[in-house]
């Protein structure tokens, strides 16, 4: 369970990673580009940490359980060869289904008031959960949290910057971006919803009561909206899946794009 | 508002200057410059842009219109005069052997 619970808090962090690094070169103006850029090393360099250390409790497995993990053919191939698999091979390897981020976080870019909004989401919830994370009682976890929690302090603060100035903008931001934070709306509610696994990491301590970030979360939003003069959404019907495996269509045409090199070329490097 | 500032507003952020204090103690050295809506920003994609290598910590901006030069016209006669005097240098004293760092 701590296996599956790593590997999701590395999933979001690498398919946030990948949205935000999809910007790269395509900025609106060079320092935000770079400013986007920085973010999403940031996000993948949390998510290798936690690919590594997922790759490890995985290698710790007993030998027969491993091949039930993944369904992916191409790691149960290195578990029959008796390989230790690292953080790339469950980054690249795995297939879709059994990728356990949020939807949130695979929704595509749109515009950048879309990606403000998605960020400001997530940042703010990272900004709670690592906050809590730092209690675990998994050492590594707790580490990678005190370490991510700087990083993610950041983000927030850059996400709600751009939340308030295009929200209290002109008109036309203001619009874009109300429209924006109201489309993502719906996929906000799965980050509290405490799943087996989250209720496996709070049972055990090295994880973290998502149910209880939800005030915290909601202030936030709200205090940044109305400086921003936004209405909060009021939508109360909540798209869930991501955290059990049930993606939107994005996430296949993020992999597609992500593993095609590792898959036609298994172990290419450059 | 003239007809000038408006479209400076209208279509580009304003030019600011970048100032970095590389560690505690040490003067801040202009970086160079970004574009940016006000201070705040400018602030933080000086952050993005001239901080990721850990080059410092702590940021001063200023607005590009704010800075005033010397003339590069001018140049003789402000800095030329400067080259023969030899005196201004404090080359004549001798530094007594406790006299550390000069």
């Amino acid at each position: 369970m701590k296996l599956a619970y790593t590997l999701r808090l590395a999933d979001d962090a690498l398919i946030i990673g990948h949205r935000l690094s999809e910007w790269c070169g395509h900025g609106p103006i060079l320092e935000q580009d770079i400013a986007l850029t920085n973010t999403s090393l940031d996000h993948l360099g949390r998510a290798r940490s936690l690919y590594q250390y997922a790759a490890d409790l995985f290698n710790a497995l007993p030998a027969a359980e491993k091949p039930s993990v993944f369904s992916s053919v191409a790691i149960q191939g290195l578990v029959a060869a008796g390989t230790a698999i690292d953080e790339d091979d469950v980054a690249y390897l795995r297939d879709g289904w059994d990728f356990r981020n949020l939807l949130l976080v695979e929704q595509p870019n749109n515009d950048w008031a879309y990606t403000v909004a998605r960020s400001f989401y997530f940042d703010t919830f990272n900004f709670y959960f690592f906050s809590a994370l730092q209690q675990s009682n998994d050492t590594a976890l707790a580490a990678i949290a005190a370490k991510s929690l700087k990083e993610i302090t950041y983000h927030l603060r850059w996400s709600s910057e751009w939340v308030i100035r295009l929200g209290d903008g002109t008109e036309e931001s203001h619009q874009r971006m109300q429209q924006a934070v109201s489309d993502l709306w719906m996929y906000t509610g799965e980050m509290f919803v405490m799943n087996a696994a989250d209720q496996d990491a709070v049972q055990h301590g090295y994880g973290v009561d998502v149910d209880a970030l939800k005030t915290l979360w909601m202030e936030r939003v709200k205090a940044v909206f109305d400086e921003a003069t936004l209405a909060m959404p009021a939508g109360t019907w909540m798209q869930s899946g991501g955290k059990d495996g049930k993606h939107t269509d994005n996430l296949g045409y993020i992999l597609a794009e992500m593993q095609f090199m590792q898959r036609t070329y298994p172990g290419m490097e450059w | 508002m003239t007809n000038d500032k408006m479209n400076i507003t209208k279509n580009e952020w304003p030019l600011w200057e970048v100032f970095i204090r590389s560690k505690a103690g040490l003067d801040h050295k202009h970086a160079g410059s970004l574009h940016a809506a006000d201070e705040q920003m400018a602030i933080e994609n000086a952050r993005d842009v001239y901080t990721r290598r850990m080059e410092g910590v702590s940021i001063w901006v200023v607005e590009s219109k704010y800075i005033h030069a010397s003339d590069p016209g001018e140049s003789a006669s402000l800095y030329d005069p400067a080259n023969d005097k030899i005196y201004r240098h404090p080359t004549f004293y001798e530094l007594p052997d406790e006299v550390k760092y000069m």
